[in-house]
């Protein structure tokens, strides 16, 4: 017996490709103004607080620390934090609702790429004994999953190529994303390799940036906004880290999150799938069922905006935002983490009926 | 909703703490808790439906969200798993994460565990905060709280040899614990104020050592501490957090620590914690913060904590035995520490604390706290269902 708990405002950055005139405090601060604005609230009104972020962006141990101060965290707050996406803070914050100890919740994601080398800071994440040490890194590691794909005969790079041009056209209807363009697939095609069988245009871009959401149960969501964006099923689960040992053509954890999260109870309109690769689209598709006729990243997804630590926060952002607005009925929102979509969230959100 | 479903403890592991575990991975480190856990609670992997981790800095072993490398040594694998990070205070926050999953009735049997393998890094870098506008002191967690322990010194009046007789107590108490980091039965009141002063009034002897380390924890529904031979009952559990640097903020006795407390007492049914509470494991990482933190968490009033400390009413004989694992002083895996409070604290209301045992011990607080005595997370456990 859960709990209904909506997504009742949002709010975030530009994606910015850099961001150098402002630290991750000053970036956060006018998202957080803004989340809670939207809907009249301050900080005193908030039951919780939990945000997502990682020091190894950050180059400093505790840095999610002195973030904390920019909230305004007086008198002192109930508050934890998560070193995943903000996406996984958002779980956190559910159960806390479903725990009845709160009733309301603001959730924070935010990271900044952009002064390190993410490709191979990422690869920190690997097996530190076995594979981290020969520093292979992110995209070189999606490009092995997208081989494995081809090898398999169930994607081709014309359909890679088709995802990225989709991704790009649509964010051009959106303010916040780093890159927007109008490339047709046979375009992409006809690029070189970044690392075979990638192109450029089907990886993500790095951005800096930061995304706000709050939740609200039962009453307390219609008393904030006329238009919850009520939160069905939610789940997470992680697959083997060792990349030799699993199927890099699927995603098990990910079918699983969405067959508890109950993606499959009823047809859904859209999702936001945290695919930072275009190959990992395919992927997670097939592991979440969604046929031909689901719009998939209309904001153009993280292949036009991708601010780690954030990215997957806002994949439930744009998906509750287009549920609020009516664009959508019922919309699917996925997190990933780690190598090679390694773990996987999946929300499922719907309108009043 | 009927309310909070009850959690229970019944499953506790923790590793051998050392300078050193040059015998174990982080996957072996972590596994070797998490198996001792299991063994209590007398299941296996495949009993438990989701795992939470927590741990301080990535950088202390170089590995960036060290969960996904760990997915499976954790038996994590088609699981949720995640990841919490509240600085100092995250052993404490983890648990009780691990617990709302079981309270929100999301889960029934969870796994928790959290680490620290310090060894593979130099965690005191690491653990100097930097003041904004200011140069970067480097002086580690010591440097930062000296001034505020002096200020406490100044406040109460307290004679300048309470912090040796928490570090005495606390390092005895260690030798109860064959678990401990520290052994060391030679150690007397005149060897601890001989020690080398670090942050002046801090001393080495009065300084929590460095650990690898680590604690792991099996919470149940209600069904599954009924079946139990001695859970530990969950009565309460609460956080919390304020700024690093604000205007009025106290920093000797901070607001977030005094409502922290308030908050799981209220849960707990405690109005009088020195006559209600048999044992407390609180996170003491320098002597001086145990007459901080008996004002802090209502044992004393303020001013008074010192006269608890200096009457031997925290010993593992007196009324109100503190730290009788002995404490942060003499174990300190930072991610685990917190939780090896919150898990010594379930051990002895389960009676199977050993030589360290509270004769009678029905109901015990664990309290962590971290940053700039910042974050603060504390749970009330207790032998009888609440």
């Amino acid at each position: 017996m859960m709990r209904d708990v909506a997504v009742v405002s949002t709010a975030q950055t530009p994606h910015a490709r850099r961001v150098e005139d402002r630290n991750e405090v000053e970036m956060l601060m006018p998202v957080l103004e803004a989340v809670k604005g939207a809907i009249g609230v301050t900080q005193e009104d908030l039951d919780f607080t939990c945000s997502g972020s990682t020091d190894y962006l950050a180059g400093q141990g505790f840095s999610f620390v002195t973030i904390l101060d920019g909230v305004g965290p007086y008198p002192p707050i109930v508050e934890s934090h998560v070193e995943m996406d903000g996406a996984w803070a958002l779980y956190e914050a559910w159960v806390k609702i479903q725990t009845g100890a709160a009733d309301t919740a603001l959730v924070y994601g935010y990271g900044k790429s952009s002064p390190g080398d993410l490709p191979r800071v990422l690869s920190r994440q690997l097996d530190p004994y076995y594979t981290a040490p020969l520093w292979p890194d992110s995209v070189g590691l999606a490009a092995l999953q997208g081989r494995a794909l081809l090898d398999s005969g169930k994607a081709t790079e014309a359909e890679f190529a088709a995802v990225a041009s989709r991704s790009r056209a649509s964010a051009q209807a959106n303010p916040n994303a780093t890159i927007s363009l109008d490339t047709t697939a046979e375009q992409i095609l006809a690029e070189p390799y970044l690392v075979s069988p990638l192109r450029k245009d089907d990886c993500a871009p790095i951005s800096d940036g930061a995304a706000a959401v709050i939740l609200a149960a039962d009453d307390r969501a219609r008393e904030l906004t006329d238009s919850p964006a009520w939160i069905r099923g939610i789940d997470h689960r992680i697959d083997v880290h060792g990349l030799g040992q699993r199927d890099l053509t699927d995603s098990p954890s990910t079918r699983l999150a969405a067959e508890k999260a109950g993606v499959a109870d009823a047809p859904v309109d859209m999702a936001e799938l945290h695919a930072c690769f275009s190959p990992q689209e395919l992927i997670l598709r097939e592991a979440l069922g969604l046929g031909d006729d689901v719009d998939i990243n209309p904001s153009g997804g993280p292949l036009s905006a991708n601010t780690v630590m954030a990215a997957g926060l806002v994949r439930v952002i744009e998906a509750a935002d287009r549920v609020a607005s009516g664009d959508a009925g019922r919309a699917v929102a996925h997190a990933t983490s780690g190598p090679c979509l390694q773990q996987n969230l999946v929300c499922v959100i719907e309108g009043d009926d | 909703m009927a309310g909070k479903e009850r959690v229970a403890v019944i499953g506790c592991g923790q590793t051998r703490h050392e300078a050193t575990r040059g015998d174990v991975s982080v996957a072996g480190l972590v596994r070797e808790a998490a198996m001792r856990a299991l063994e209590d609670a007398r299941m296996t992997w495949a009993d438990i439906d989701a795992v939470v981790i927590g741990k301080a800095p990535d950088f202390f072993e170089g590995l960036m969200m060290p969960e996904l490398y760990l997915a499976e040594a954790l038996g994590a694998v088609g699981k949720p798993i995640l990841r919490v990070h509240t600085a100092g205070s995250v052993g404490g926050s983890t648990a009780i994460v691990a617990s709302s999953l079981i309270e929100s009735r999301v889960h029934q049997r969870v796994l928790t565990v959290a680490f620290e393998k310090q060894s593979e890094s130099e965690a005191m870098w690491a653990l100097s905060l930097p003041v904004p506008f200011s140069p970067k002191l480097v002086a580690g967690a010591g440097g930062y709280f000296a001034p505020h322990i002096r200020s406490y010194m100044r406040r109460s009046g307290a004679p300048d040899d309470t912090g040796i007789l928490v570090a005495l107590k606390d390092r005895q108490n260690a030798c109860r614990n064959p678990y401990a980091h520290l052994h060391q039965p030679e150690i007397t009141f005149e060897s601890i104020r001989d020690s080398i002063m670090l942050w002046d009034p801090i001393r080495y002897d009065e300084t929590c050592p460095s650990s690898d380390g680590a604690f792991a924890m099996v919470l149940t529904d209600e069904a599954g501490g009924d079946t139990a031979d001695n859970p530990a009952w969950i009565h309460g559990t609460a956080m919390r957090s304020e700024a690093t640097i604000a205007a009025g903020r106290d920093y000797v006795n901070p607001q977030a620590g005094r409502d922290c407390a308030a908050d799981v007492y209220r849960q707990a049914g405690i109005t009088d914690p020195r006559s209600q509470i048999d044992t407390a494991e609180v996170y003491v990482p320098f002597s001086w913060y145990e007459p901080m933190w008996l004002e802090n968490l209502g044992f004393a009033d303020e001013g008074d904590g010192w006269k608890l400390t200096e009457a031997g009413a925290t010993a593992i004989d007196g009324d109100i035995p503190w730290n009788c694992s002995g404490g942060v002083l003499s174990t300190n895996p930072i991610g685990a520490s917190g939780m090896i409070r919150f898990g010594e604290a379930a051990l002895q209301v389960r009676g199977l604390a050993g030589d360290h045992q509270v004769d009678g011990a029905r109901t015990a607080l664990g309290h962590a706290y971290g940053g700039g005595a910042q974050f603060f997370a504390m749970w009330v456990v207790g032998a009888d269902k609440p």
